[in-house]
């Protein structure tokens, strides 16, 4: 894999940062398909520069509330606004200042990799030249330079990923959709795209990022929205959530269930949160617990570790399958 | 300005286009031209004259006419089903400024001008086997580039009801292959008992052959006012009913 140094100094998004101002105002949307309630109700707002990471179980809404935020589907009550624009009445202007890296891999097969780009930048009316010279800025951001001529289907995974992004950007989008940016990627190939995104943060591009990965979305997003049954079930900085939400740490304990009928008796001298699922006991301590770590010195199966979003996800929305 | 969005995509699937060429000319023009020799030459040879003309001279028109509507009709419905599921483009479209009016538009007039490009190469192609068209045939030219706009949009139509590519063959089958046999095209409607011809004037390549016909030869009838005018409203109503079917399929 090529791991080549990105030019920090060039700004590839192509936006001054500005901070504070909403980009995204969601109030009172809601969605109905025939009986069913996709979506219930949520108001949100982006600030410009924020990274905002947009959660929930399949089926929760969030695909939903992206697509009626970029007019593939819509809405069935509230209001929208987008880069200060009402919508869907401005959808034409507001979606050339929007860049959307799709789950779904939409790129030209036939096409090159440079001709992928070069179609892409025709759909937004960018100028020939304009567009030749956005394309040669960003392929070489994304370390697919030489991968100029190349058609798609001898692309790998992560280059087609890093390429999508990088047709989101051809139209400088002051506002990045990310829809499971990182789907189906090798570790390497993830973190590339970590990195570059984390580039186009510095630069105080504005990102909505949908992920099932949460250590992407707590690596990326300075806030998070967790949806379920259409609805924002949370929301607020991850760190922040997380402790208020979860505790500071989690203690993981496998073993029989007389065993752990015992430790749970012990560990209730902290104040924590017990939970038993699938024969293993999970304490989030709300305190230093330090001493209960002297409880687990025979036992073998056993992890002690920071409370993370994965643990606040679950709690929100249970542990059960959501399968449509 | 505004109007204008839709050229975008013409020129992504002109660039697509540009890679394979051949194979979609012989695709396109393959069946038109064995069709010509085979009844033409073949057949013709033992029938006599047939409206006055000889039996290659009756069908050679049509079959230009035919050229136009497999080329637009397949491209609407083969290729762009592909676009629409397998490979997303439409999805890629949509999240752009471009809008479904423009990509009806662009996919029609595409498709259209695929099959326009076949009917010209027929028409070329026409004294190679000794049939001349007259200056009249400039005149015929919009007439197919119009022809070429409603089978692409009455392909796409077909492509926003489809569930998987087997609907085309029902398509085919059902639909393309009557109105290539039935519309004139391999015989005269004129002599044929007055129920059945009603019938046959209504396919909508009817007209077209009739026209081809017409203007191929310089025997301008004045019914082709008539002809064209309401070619024209169906035109208009098949690209109305794309829009509106692509829509419901596409914006949830």
């Amino acid at each position: 894999m090529t791991r080549s140094k990105p030019p920090t100094g060039a700004n590839i998004a192509g936006r001054v940062k500005r901070e504070g101002e909403p980009v995204v105002s969601v109030a009172g949307l809601s969605k109905d398909f025939g009986d069913r309630r996709a979506v219930d109700d949520i108001s949100f707002t982006i600030s410009s520069g924020e990274c905002v990471g947009f959660l929930g179980p399949n089926g929760a809404g969030k695909t939903t509330t992206i697509n009626i935020l970029l007019g593939l589907a819509r809405k069935s009550a509230g209001r929208i606004n987008l880069l200060g624009r009402e919508i869907p009445e401005k959808h034409r202007q507001v979606k050339r200042r929007i860049g959307v890296v799709p789950q779904a891999d939409s790129l030209d097969p036939d096409l090159t990799v440079a001709e992928n780009l070069l179609t892409y930048a025709g759909y937004f009316n960018i100028p020939k030249k304009k567009a030749l010279a956005k394309t040669g800025e960003l392929l070489h951001f994304f370390a697919l330079s030489n991968r100029s001529d190349e058609i798609i289907e001898h692309l790998s995974g992560g280059q087609r990923r890093r390429l999508l992004l990088a047709r989101a950007l051809i139209n400088d989008p002051q506002l990045l959709i990310l829809d499971e940016p990182t789907i189906g990627l090798d570790p390497q190939a993830r973190h590339l795209m970590w990195e570059r995104l984390e580039i186009l943060k510095e630069q105080g591009t504005t990102m909505l990022l949908t992920s099932h990965y949460l250590d992407e979305v707590s690596r990326l997003s300075d806030r998070v929205l967790i949806m379920d049954q259409g609805r924002i079930v949370a929301e607020g900085a991850p760190r922040q959530l997380i402790s208020e939400m979860v505790g500071l740490e989690v203690f993981e304990v496998e073993g029989s269930g007389a065993e752990l009928d015992e430790l749970e008796k012990k560990f209730s001298t902290c104040k924590a949160e017990i939970e038993r699922a699938n024969d293993k006991l999970y304490v989030y301590t709300r305190e230093e617990c330090d001493r209960l770590e002297k409880l687990l010195a025979g036992k073998r199966d056993w992890l002690r570790r920071p409370a993370n979003l994965e643990d606040l996800f679950i709690q929100l929305t249970g542990r059960s399958l959501r399968e449509a | 300005m505004s109007g204008l969005y839709f050229r975008a995509i013409w020129l992504r699937n002109a660039r697509v286009w540009r890679k394979h060429v051949m194979s979609s000319l012989i695709g396109n023009l393959g069946q038109p031209l064995l069709f010509l020799i085979a009844m033409g030459y073949g057949l013709g040879r033992d029938i006599e004259v047939i409206e006055g003309m000889t039996y290659l001279q009756f069908i050679a028109p049509g079959l230009v006419a035919s050229a136009v509507m497999y080329s637009a009709a397949f491209e609407t419905t083969y290729g762009s089903y592909t676009r629409l599921s397998i490979q997303k483009t439409y999805e890629a479209i949509l999240i752009t400024p471009l809008e479904i009016n423009d990509l009806v538009l662009g996919e029609v007039v595409w498709a259209a001008s695929r099959g326009f490009m076949a009917g010209l190469i027929m028409l070329a192609a026409l004294p190679l086997f000794g049939v001349w068209p007259s200056v009249w045939t400039f005149a015929l030219l919009p007439v197919l580039f119009m022809a070429g706009i409603f089978f692409a949009a009455f392909g796409l139509i077909m492509t926003a009801l489809a569930t998987n590519y087997d609907f085309f063959n029902y398509f085919t089958s059902l639909v393309i292959t009557p109105l290539f046999l039935f519309s004139g095209i391999f015989f005269s409607l004129q002599t044929m008992a007055p129920k059945a011809r009603l019938i046959f004037e209504f396919l909508p390549l009817t007209p077209i052959v009739n026209l081809s016909r017409m203007f191929c030869y310089g025997r301008i009838e004045g019914i082709w006012l008539y002809q064209v005018g309401g070619f024209l409203l169906l035109t208009v109503f098949s690209v109305w009913l794309a829009i509106v079917l692509l829509r419901r399929r596409l914006i949830q």
